[in-house]
């Protein structure tokens, strides 16, 4: 309990006197984790809503992928990432390997097949018909598919909430790609990983704290705005 | 005048399953055409194909003025279409009656008064600021018909949108429709299977079975005079008898039913086998037989039973042959109707339609 008061004191006293390693891995986090997400719903969203309108040959296989995708374990997403972008790799030449772009690769790869399912089944639960009245109103393909996306917004919020938990929190992958170095691929989770070998469990709680924290605020901002405007109307007749 | 829109020899087939088989129908402008049928007829598919919401197999349907405008999109602009689900979008009432203007990129200003002005004409404008998911059926289908009136579009396509409201709800939306209609001189396909909607909406029906246009005329004409026995029943003809044409003399037609003799006006077809049709409410009965009338047709029988409608009681009446009619309750209670009791029936010559049965499947 002492461990866990002191860890909790030590938190506030590096995140208060702005410890360089705490800044340094909290901002490459949100950084990191960040970019995937976004990277993620950039490409997961057309994906979903193509798997969700459109028939063709292949179309279950790749759902089932895709299902299969969203239990991914990070450390073999990190080993098969990391194999690729060894100098002696199929993708080498790109000198990716230990970057923050390696990190975010491996990232996207667990995040992705989260958007991607969430997408597709967000879309699939929607009345079919509202495509076709979107249309018969004068919409465009592209303005109905906007629709549907407005529609599906409740669900793919939580694609967001439940890619970025998973990945933020994941340390197997981006200790593998990334290699926690100082100053250029240091996370809060390999940088905990790294405390807790050296026997500094106050900076690891300390750490552990900080992504709690991290983790539950910016799930807690998408939660307010998912429910925005959600059951909070009542009727005034 | 030619006509707005024109459908002709328009297919459709569903795997291998024709649906839909039209020769030629015609819309004129500012004209409410009703496509009326039962359930699984292909009246919303042929909306369907007209809002260039899906592709037919075969055929053309043609606007007037097209501009040379074929791709889907470009004609789905000029129209709009609300279906029997409401169909809304989330958000205020206010964002989906302005959806349509909004996808048109409508300056800001001319959408709210626009909007404003489809609230007022459906009586939602108190309505504006509340949530769709938070509304009525009938307010729904109330905002689901402005958003698409707002368009003005040069065709609206009304796909049974009162097919999911309770009977008050119902009568109330029909009526402001109605006057809708009127003030706004929309060109408008209506289709249903409700045939009192058709009656108090439409201009001309087109009664549809089977994916084929059965017959075409005004409300009153497919009401009072349907080509077949499907029509016929689905227009609420009670009184179908089977009969035989027995002779023709001095404009009057005699059809043998059951042994009796029924005299119908001008019966030209040449056809032997004919189905007799009679509307309930053409037929009267009396307990004496009246020789001071003008109905050709009397014949005496026996009350088998009636049945309480509210205002009217339904009494069938066996003379040979069974017959359908209306009476008042009043009726019923001062000539004692009751099963058992004998009464005549009568009913003129000119309320009597016929029509062949010769290849009629039935």
């Amino acid at each position: 309990m002492d461990l866990l008061l002191d860890g909790v004191k030590q938190a506030f006293i590096l995140i208060f006197t702005g410890d360089s390693l705490v800044v340094e891995a909290t901002l490459r986090s949100l950084q990191t984790s960040g970019s995937a997400v976004l990277i993620s719903l950039l490409l997961g969203v057309p994906l979903g809503l193509l798997l969700a309108l459109a028939r063709f040959p292949g179309r279950n296989l790749i759902v089932a992928i895709i299902n299969a995708g969203m239990g991914l374990p990070p450390v073999v997403v990190g080993l098969v990432v990391a194999i690729l972008l060894w100098r002696s790799g199929i993708f080498g030449f790109l000198g990716l390997m230990y970057t923050v772009a390696a990190m975010v690769i491996a990232q996207v790869i667990i995040a992705l097949p989260l958007v991607v399912g969430l997408t597709l089944t967000a879309i699939q639960q929607l009345n079919p018909k509202l495509r076709l009245q979107a249309l018969a109103l004068g919409a465009s393909k592209s303005q109905m598919l906007v629709m549907l996306v407005k529609e599906a917004k409740l669900t793919m919020l939580a694609a967001v909430i439940a890619g970025f938990g998973a990945i933020i929190s994941e340390v197997g992958a981006v200790l593998m790609v990334g290699g926690n170095i100082s100053g250029q691929t240091r996370v809060l989770t390999t940088a905990i990983v790294e405390q807790v070998g050296r026997g500094d469990f106050s900076r690891a709680l300390a750490l552990s704290f900080i992504l709690l924290a991290i983790t539950f605020t910016a799930t807690y901002a998408l939660t307010l705005y998912q429910q925005k405007g959600v059951g909070v109307w009542r009727r005034t007749s | 005048m030619a006509p707005h829109l024109v459908v002709k020899n328009l297919t459709k087939r569903y795997s291998s399953r024709p649906v839909l088989d039209i020769d030629e129908l015609t819309i004129d402008k500012e004209e409410v055409l009703a496509v009326i049928g039962p359930n699984g007829s292909g009246k919303s598919t042929l909306l369907r194909l007209i809002a260039h919401l899906e592709k037919p197999d075969g055929g053309s349907i043609e606007f007037a003025g097209g501009n040379g405008v074929k791709d889907g999109f470009g004609i789905r602009r000029r129209l709009a279409v609300v279906f029997q689900e409401s169909l809304l979008f989330t958000g205020t009432v206010f964002d989906n009656i302005a959806y349509g203007l909004r996808v048109r990129k409508t300056a800001r200003g001319e959408v709210k008064k626009r909007v404003g002005e489809a609230a007022e004409v459906f009586g939602i404008s108190h309505l504006l600021e509340r949530p769709s998911n938070l509304l009525s059926g009938g307010e729904a289908q109330r905002t689901s018909l402005a958003r698409a009136f707002v368009l003005e579009p040069e065709l609206l396509l009304l796909d049974e949108p009162m097919a999911s409201l309770d009977p008050p709800t119902k009568e109330s939306l029909l009526a402001d429709l109605n006057d809708v209609l009127e003030k706004m001189k929309a060109t408008v396909i209506y289709v249903t299977h409700e045939l009192t909607e058709a009656m108090i909406l439409a201009d001309r029906c087109a009664f549809i079975e089977g994916g084929r246009i059965i017959q075409v005329g005004t409300p009153q004409e497919v009401m009072a005079s349907p080509v077949n026995r499907k029509v016929a029943d689905f227009v609420g003809v009670e009184n179908i008898l089977k009969g035989r044409i027995a002779g023709s003399s001095d404009g009057l037609t005699r059809v043998k039913v059951n042994g009796s003799e029924i005299e119908v006006i001008n019966h030209v077809s040449s056809t032997e086998k004919v189905w007799v049709l009679i509307r309930p409410e053409n037929v009267t009965i009396t307990l004496e037989e009246s020789g001071n009338t003008s109905a050709r047709n009397r014949f005496s029988g026996i009350v088998k039973n009636t049945l309480d409608l509210g205002v009217l009681h339904r009494v069938v009446v066996d003379c040979g042959f069974p017959m359908v009619v209306f009476v008042t309750k009043r009726s019923v209670e001062e000539m004692s109707l009751q099963a058992g009791k004998r009464v005549w029936i009568s009913f003129k010559a000119t309320g009597v339609h016929v029509i062949s049965r010769e290849g009629e499947r039935v």
